[in-house]
């Protein structure tokens, strides 16, 4: 008697929230095959009457856009090959070696994740400009290449490495390098994944670094790009759109091929160390 | 011996550079922030002076400033909570044994999480542009009257407070959604067999033990709001009358567009200062409340 009315009201609640979560997305595709014009129409049409892909020939031939995906692309693949080394390599350190000074070097660690990123940004960009960095690709990568939660998340997943599998292969006169890449690397491929996708993400949608240190238009990403696009075009709604979608599928595609690894990563870098 | 070496090199690369990009700048901003530093001294070092406290002073002396953080705390303390509630309560949708088809839900409420703020902002100024933006229309349906969203001062900031909840509640919902799952199934049961109704459950039950998890949601979400700057760059430029100009956004104007690198440091070190005080607050008030 109860039953069946509890859940039309819970599923309900799904689809409707379902809703509100994807309809923006799906008007922001629909908006960007339009015709110039016909998205400042009222009321607003929710379908293009006639589909056309002009929105995003303007982009590329006009706006520049495939110069700013490159840049994207560049960036976030050379920050996440970086962040990919350097943090598993700690990580792993901070698991499984033993090292003087090694709790005290992550307590401290952590304890500096309460630190805003925005607090280094004025002398981060003094060094930067004095290391010639400027304007360049390397200054959008640089504070990239080694994260506190990456490192963070890497140790939590190798602890779990068994110390004995190790321990045999020191005896058998392995050294710490090959240990490293024959042994721990293929033991941490599901957290390596995981990695990636955050690093990834993390360098493609970050705006306000990539915004101070690259002011020349040829190197800027897309997220930087669309935030001056966007003030230039005020009133065209459909090429917005377009850049728009440029700039949310891939990460949006990502996503949903790798699921499964984001999430896990999700919850093992929020429970308390 | 040679195995403490080999720790330290595996972690010596990572820790390099967390210490000249991260470690060295925030110790140079906190003297940066003692001093006159602007265009000057970027152009010639020589013209740097020490000025003490002056640009502490000088901000808290600064009706901007005290705007930028009322707005600040503003998107804070109503869009914290609320973001919180919405996680919550899409967490126990799909926790409900009742709701059908979960894979797809969780993946439609986390999609917004993964977008890019800049391009997502973009398509929200159109949704709730005055004219012929899509909620007006809507609103148009029930007779209300069109609303400049993002023109109008009162409305600005509840705008872009509706749209921080949008993007970000499917994170928490995933660590609320791990929460619920852990509880086990037999404190339910021993709350029906006392004969407690769902709302007594999720009073007595779910919420007690959901505590540690609802403190460190709380939070990260918190130290993610207070650094609110994309969202009003994009929709609003800090207007109307800079009433979504945030603390970061006075910090990256200051530093990145006057070149007062000085001032801009002094900026941020305030903000750090605040977040802290209201993380530790935050532990203290749970430490109570678990020690009761």
């Amino acid at each position: 008697m109860k039953r069946p009315l509890a859940t039309a009201i819970v599923n309900g609640l799904l689809v409707a929230l379902a809703l509100l979560s994807i309809a923006p997305l799906l008007w922001m595709l629909s908006v960007s095959f339009m015709q110039a014009g016909e998205a400042t129409h009222f009321p607003p049409p929710l379908l293009p009457s006639a589909p056309t892909l002009h929105n995003y020939h303007e982009l590329f031939a006009r706006a520049g856009m495939g110069r700013y995906l490159f840049n994207s692309f560049l960036v976030s693949t050379c920050v996440t090959l970086l962040a990919l080394l350097f943090n598993t390599m700690a990580g792993y350190a901070f698991a499984k070696l033993r090292f003087a000074g090694r709790e005290k070097t992550f307590r401290l660690l952590l304890a500096a994740l309460v630190i805003p990123a925005q607090v280094a940004m004025m002398p981060l960009f003094l060094l930067l400009k004095q290391m010639g960095l400027v304007n360049t690709y390397m200054g959008a990568i640089v504070p990239g290449m080694a994260t506190i939660f990456g490192i963070f998340l890497v140790r939590q997943y190798a602890r779990s490495i068994p110390d004995e599998l190790l321990e045999a292969a020191r005896i058998d006169g392995a050294g710490e390098m090959r240990i490293f890449f024959q042994i721990v690397l293929p033991a941490l491929r599901p957290i390596l994944v995981t990695l990636a996708i955050f690093s990834f993400l993390a360098a493609w949608n970050d705006f306000m670094w990539p915004l101070i240190v690259l002011s020349d238009q040829d190197l800027q990403t897309l997220p930087v790009a669309l935030a001056s696009l966007s003030r230039e075009h005020v009133q065209d709604n459909e090429l917005m759109m377009a850049g728009s979608v440029v700039t949310i599928v891939p990460v949006l595609a990502l996503f949903l091929v790798l699921q499964r690894h984001y999430i896990q990563g999700l919850l093992l870098g929020s429970v308390k160390g | 011996m040679k195995r403490s070496l080999a720790g330290w090199t595996f972690a010596a690369p990572a820790l390099l550079v967390i210490a000249v990009f991260f470690f060295l700048p925030v110790v140079a901003a906190l003297a940066l922030s003692v001093t006159d530093f602007d265009i000057y001294a970027l152009a010639d070092i020589h013209n740097l002076r020490f000025v003490a406290l002056d640009n502490y002073l000088g901000l808290l002396r600064n009706p901007l400033f005290w705007k930028t953080l009322g707005n600040t705390l503003y998107f804070v303390v109503v869009g914290v909570p609320l973001s919180i509630a919405v996680s919550l309560g899409a967490a126990l949708l799909l926790h409900s044994k009742l709701g059908r088809f979960k894979g797809f839900f969780r993946t439609a409420f986390f999609a917004p999480v993964v977008t890019t703020v800049v391009a997502v902002a973009v398509i929200w100024r159109y949704l709730f542009h005055t004219r012929y933006g899509l909620v007006n229309w809507g609103l148009s349906w029930v007779g209300i009257d069109p609303i400049d969203w993002l023109g109008d001062p009162h409305w600005a900031m509840p705008t872009i407070i509706v749209f921080a909840v949008w993007k970000n509640f499917g994170y928490n919902m995933i660590i609320f959604l791990a929460g619920l799952q852990s509880i086990p199934e037999d404190l339910y049961e021993a709350a029906r067999i006392d004969g407690a109704g769902p709302w007594r459950q999720f009073r007595h039950v779910t919420l007690p033990m959901l505590g540690p998890v609802l403190l460190l949601v709380g939070i990260l979400t918190m130290s993610g709001y207070f650094q609110l700057f994309a969202e009003p760059y994009v929709m609003t430029q800090g207007g109307p009358l800079e009433s979504t100009k945030s603390v970061l956004y006075l910090m990256y104007e200051e530093g990145f567009k006057w070149w007062n690198l000085g001032n801009a440091s002094a900026v941020a070190f305030l903000l750090f200062v605040l977040m802290a005080a209201v993380t530790s607050a935050m532990m203290w008030f749970a430490r109570r409340k678990g020690a009761e």
